[in-house]
């Protein structure tokens, strides 16, 4: 019955979400402030109905109440709690229900918070929110209903893919979700300029906070996303560009782009037309991510069971939503001119090279990502595209960007002078040309790791630098530099930490290059060297857990000095109700990266096949993204996006915040 | 414009490069002499039975279509759904002796999920069963 009242409270939400989308465009074309206010009430019962139906699911989850076909598929009685949990959104069906809730979510908090805009555009927004949330919702009802039932009840279900029964993986897709979706706004906002035939300086202000809110989730989910990979899939890698992988990316570039092209419309009245494409474009990567995922067209790693209607379904979403809008965009953009010319020398200058660079890296991601399926379509043959394609593309593009990122915030607008710039930065590129020869010279580490290390040095010394200029003046000791950099804007701080946390991801990364690998076959009691490293092999002993059996090996990481310096305790862990196994790799980290061992199979004489990495930095990957991702949460605090809100601290100096 | 020339350049130059290509069984013993020493993908079943562990931790198993079977050695741990019977794709080079040699081994995180190049392979060589492959591998209870 409750389940009923699911599936009830669906279509009542999708009736509501075509009045709140028929009364926002007519409120607005009509400035009816009534009709305008009733779209708005519309917004929050759609969200209210959905987390209804959520909730109701979520319900059946917990109860384990297996007369519905999504419960049975993807639960059991015996799984732990967090894990039902998490199954509402580990399946397809659960998955699209969870994307239209947080459709709402964000359809909603334009609804509540967005008392600063005006009424028309409010109201163009929450209505394009409800004509999304509709499209979706019919795709539910029709294609992936969440609430079929079948009778009679099987006793018990088919449990969850036991490799999402992880705790990474059960909020990887909400925070992923939040971002993707949370794009829908800024691509609400976009059209709605559009339809108004108005973009300008107070709009670019008001779409840029919900983009970084969308953004920092998707930085977030991204890392989450990665990180489970790493230490789930048991092969020691973390990014394999693969085409789910690469459908995450491109929004995320996107979205990284249109913040720093807002900052440009917001502050020269410029760039305008470009910055509404990207705001179009970043919503039309996040549809695409999720034709990709949900389709199974691609070949994946990631990949699951699909079905191909549904594939179908998303594709005419995906043609609706992106044609139309593009469509418009074609008719409107060229009355958007504005702003005029301004010199290639100077913070607005940078801004545009730095967005070109982000969107061509999108392009041949998308390239990469779509170019099998193109391939597959012209001719019988069947090809990858994987990681050397990759490397090869992004790392020409990536670097001059990465040397952009030190020079930019330190350039003035307007106009800038590039030998003053280089002086300024005199100091951040001596320590770069002393850690590149330090790094060649001394340690002889490869080629590309060395790079690696030197543009991420670059970058943050950049960053260091660019906060003491902005926080020192003549004369001025340590402590009173120091305490005028806490009363930097916090918008300041937050560009300082995005970019720093960058340049702690690509130092991260660079630390792959050195990866040690070890594969060998071990009979208990002997013992293997990684990286100078001893690990003793004690042996394999069976474990249960809640809803798996394990054959646990443990390893005793012996110091020079015969102390036991951690115990790594790898796992086969095999699921009887799914029918699968997983690899538990045992993962020790320290600052300065990750000894990770995997445990293979046993052979006749009781030796167990072993592989084992040392990671160099490998947790300075998600240390980085997750700091990117608090820049960008301590920038969204900044009180200048609330407008009307006086200035704390009037400024003495003129003010260089973006 | 120049930073799209550029970029379609680069686009270019890197799929020529590296693409790798992907063959069934079948086409790939057909096609041994023209493939040469490229890295290429290799899809297909895991004939049951021909799974081998030598002492130096080298495995060797078949990959099959039900019409031609590529014999396979690779060094490493095998991914957790890699078993007889199921469809894998494999990466790395074919020698001259037509033994292939992977670098990586490709399974799936899903078991009722089949590779659609492995389908492809298999509905090529006429052995495809169907639906069969792939749903009727979950347990029904």
């Amino acid at each position: 019955m409750i389940t009923e009242i699911g599936h009830f409270t669906l279509i009542l939400a999708f009736v509501v979400a075509v009045a709140q989308s028929g009364l926002g465009f007519v409120g607005a074309a009509k400035h009816h402030n009534g009709v305008i206010t009733s779209s708005a009430m519309a917004a929050i019962t759609q969200f209210i109905l959905l987390i209804g139906a959520f909730s109701i699911l979520m319900r059946a989850y917990i109860v384990s109440d297996f007369s519905v076909i999504n419960v049975f598929a993807n639960s059991h009685t015996a799984k732990p709690l967090l894990y039902k949990i998490a199954g509402v959104w580990g399946n397809h069906e659960g998955s699209m229900l969870l994307w239209v809730v947080i459709l709402g979510l964000f359809g909603a908090a334009v609804a509540v918070f967005g008392k600063s805009l005006p009424s028309p555009l409010k109201s163009r927004v929450i209505a394009i929110h409800g004509a999304l949330g509709a499209l979706f919702l019919v795709f539910i009802l029709i294609a992936s209903n969440p609430f079929l039932r079948q009778s009679p009840a099987p006793e018990n279900g088919q449990d969850l893919n036991p490799l999402l029964q992880d705790p990474g993986l059960a909020f990887h897709p909400p925070l992923l979700y939040l971002g993707y979706v949370g794009l829908s706004t800024t691509f609400a906002f976009a059209l709605a300029a559009l339809i108004d035939g108005k973009v300008d300086a107070a709009w670019a202000r008001w779409v840029r906070p919900w983009t970084l809110a969308a953004w920092i989730c998707l930085t977030a989910g991204i890392a989450l996303g990665s990180w489970w990979a790493y230490y789930e899939l048991g092969w020691g890698g973390f990014w394999f560009w693969d085409p789910v992988e690469n459908a995450s990316l491109m929004p995320w570039l996107a979205a990284t782009a249109l913040l720093h092209s807002a900052i440009v419309a917001e502050k020269r009245d410029a760039l305008k037309g470009w910055t509404v494409l990207l705001a179009l474009l970043a919503f039309s990567f996040s549809l695409l991510g999720t034709f990709l995922v949900r389709s199974g067209v691609l070949t994946s790693v990631h990949a699951f069971a699909t079905d191909p209607t549904r594939g179908i379904f998303i594709l005419g979403i995906l043609l609706i939503v992106i044609g139309g809008a593009f469509g418009f965009y074609a008719v409107r953009a060229p009355s958007l001119r504005g702003g005029g010319l301004f010199a290639p020398i100077s913070r607005e200058g940078a801004l545009v090279l730095n967005n070109l660079l982000i969107s061509v890296l999108a392009l041949t991601v998308l390239v990469g990502t779509l170019y099998p399926l193109f391939i597959d379509a012209l001719s019988a043959a069947k090809i990858s595209v994987g990681p050397p394609y990759f490397l090869s593309v992004t790392l020409p593009l990536a670097a001059p960007l990465i040397i952009l990122m030190g020079l930019g915030p330190l350039m003035p607008w307007k106009r800038a002078d590039l030998a003053g710039v280089a002086g300024r930065l005199k100091f951040a590129g001596l320590v770069t040309v002393a850690v590149a020869l330090g790094l060649g010279l001394f340690m002889r580490l490869p080629l590309l790791p060395i790079l690696g290390f030197v543009f991420a040095t670059w970058l943050a010394s950049a960053v260091v630098t660019d906060l003491i200029q902005r926080s020192h003046r003549p004369g001025h000791g340590v402590g009173a530099t120091l305490l005028k950099a806490m009363t930097l804007p916090r918008a300041t701080w937050g560009m300082a930490l995005a970019h720093g946390g960058l340049a702690i991801c690509l130092a991260g990364i660079s630390g792959a290059g050195l990866q040690t690998e070890i594969l060998t076959r071990l009979a208990p009691g002997q013992e293997f060297l990684l990286d100078g490293r001893r690990l003793v092999f004690d042996g394999v002993t069976s474990v249960a857990g809640p809803n798996y059996t394990a054959q646990r090996g443990q390893f005793r990481w012996i110091d020079s000095a015969g102390k036991i310096k951690g115990l790594l305790t790898p796992e086969k862990r095999q699921y009887p109700v799914a029918k699968t196994a997983t690899t538990e790799a045992a993962i020790r980290s320290d600052a300065l990266g990750d000894t990770y061992v995997v445990l293979g199979e046993p052979d006749s004489t009781g030796a167990w096949s072993i592989r084992a990495y040392r990671n160099p930095l490998a947790p300075w990957i998600w240390g980085g993204a997750l700091i990117m991702a608090a820049g960008g949460l301590l920038s969204l605090s900044d009180r200048r996006w609330r407008i009307g809100a006086p200035r704390k601290v009037p400024t003495l100096a003129p003010a260089k915040t973006g | 414009m120049i930073a799209l020339g550029g970029a379609t350049g680069l686009i270019l130059a890197a799929f020529q490069d590296n693409v790798t290509y992907f063959y069934g069984p079948s086409d790939l013993r057909a096609q041994t002499k023209t493939v040469g020493t490229r890295l290429i993908r290799l899809g297909g079943l895991v004939t049951p039975g021909s799974v081998h562990y030598d002492a130096s931790g080298t495995i060797q198993f078949t990959v099959g279509d039900g019409k031609a079977e590529i014999p396979v050695l690779y060094r490493g741990i095998l991914p957790d759904l890699f078993r007889e019977g199921q469809g894998i794709i494999a990466e790395g080079r074919i020698t001259d002796d037509g033994v292939f040699t992977a670098a990586t081994i490709l399974a799936k995180h899903d078991e009722t999920y089949m590779p659609p190049e492995v389908a492809g392979a298999l509905k090529r060589a006429g052995t495809w069963r169907g639906e069969s492959h792939d749903k009727s591998m979950r347990p029904k209870q």
